[in-house]
């Protein structure tokens, strides 16, 4: 692994999209293979105005993408992943207030498969607010790749 | 519950969804914005705004079908990602399949040219407010 991938590009990974920008994603330290990102608390990304507690689906967001910056980390480099699936389990209420953290660990890589556990929590990661379950397809060369229905159809 | 619903909710309105209910089912709209993309190359939608989408349509037509005091709370969610979400508007629906005093089961799913073919899908149970459940 490179020192410019871990200093330079896993930071990008973590925040430089998009919809990973608007939602405030922070790159937060990587610890051996555990990847760390934080989203800051804002009140546009509450669930239930009522309770002030970050959507379920920002977790959610928030899981998928710490994630694939794991995978990232166990392939050592940047290549085109994508989520095949995902479960949460919402354990608690996120608390008012806080930033989240979110931690995640590819503890099995095969040549198309990255399977991962990520866990979102304020700054105990072992009191979660939410466990996640995920699998990655590993982008192979050639025609099937990820995204591969996005790409113009060559005529036959 | 309105079928203005997802309109209360400040992450429904970060992702800018629009509700419609049409009788007793929900069909919600994210429109395409250029913050909602993940991967910039393709370019395709972040599969956690998709998610989002799919687990506040559930709760949406939770809550239309079984009106409580309280939004119904997630207790798990599984989201499979069936193909890449292009740069365009994405819809979504969802149907439960059991709902009992506490514990409803959900599946929806999100699609954008063409229904039959989805983008992702979702099973997800939410628990219904327990104070008032039971009628």
């Amino acid at each position: 692994m490179t020192d410019s991938f871990l200093d330079t590009l896993l930071p990008q990974l973590a925040s430089g999209a998009a919809h990973t920008h608007a939602l405030g994603f922070a790159f937060s330290g990587l610890d051996g293979d555990r990847v760390r990102i934080r989203v800051p608390y804002r009140e546009d990304l509450v669930g239930d105005p009522e309770t002030g507690v970050l959507a379920g689906g920002l977790v959610t967001t928030l899981l998928d993408h710490v994630g694939g910056l794991a995978v990232w980390v166990g392939l050592g480099a940047f290549r085109p992943v994508a989520t095949l699936d995902l479960r949460v389990d919402y354990m608690r209420a996120a608390a008012p207030g806080r930033d989240l953290l979110a931690e995640a660990r590819c503890y099995r890589l095969t040549r198309n498969l990255a399977f991962v556990r990520a866990w979102a929590f304020e700054d105990d990661p072992t009191d979660p607010v939410a466990a996640a379950q995920s699998a990655y397809m590993v982008s192979a060369e050639g025609e099937h790749r990820t995204g591969a229905n996005l790409k113009p159809k060559t005529a036959a | 519950m309105t079928p203005a619903l997802l309109d209360s909710l400040p992450y429904a309105r970060f992702l800018n969804l629009r509700t419609q209910a049409n009788g007793d089912e929900v069909t919600v709209v994210m429109p395409f914005t250029d913050k909602l993309i993940g991967n910039p190359m393709l370019p395709a939608l972040h599969g956690g705004s998709t998610a989002a989408l799919l687990e506040m349509t559930a709760m949406a037509q939770v809550s239309l079908t079984y009106p409580r005091l309280r939004l119904p709370r997630p207790i798990n969610v599984t989201v499979a990602y069936l193909r890449s979400g292009r740069p365009v508007d994405v819809y979504a629906r969802a149907r439960i399949n059991k709902a009992g005093r506490r514990v409803a089961h959900v599946v929806a799913e999100a699609w954008q040219d063409a229904r039959h073919e989805p983008i992702a899908s979702l099973t997800a149970h939410f628990l219904l407010d327990p104070e008032t459940a039971g009628t």
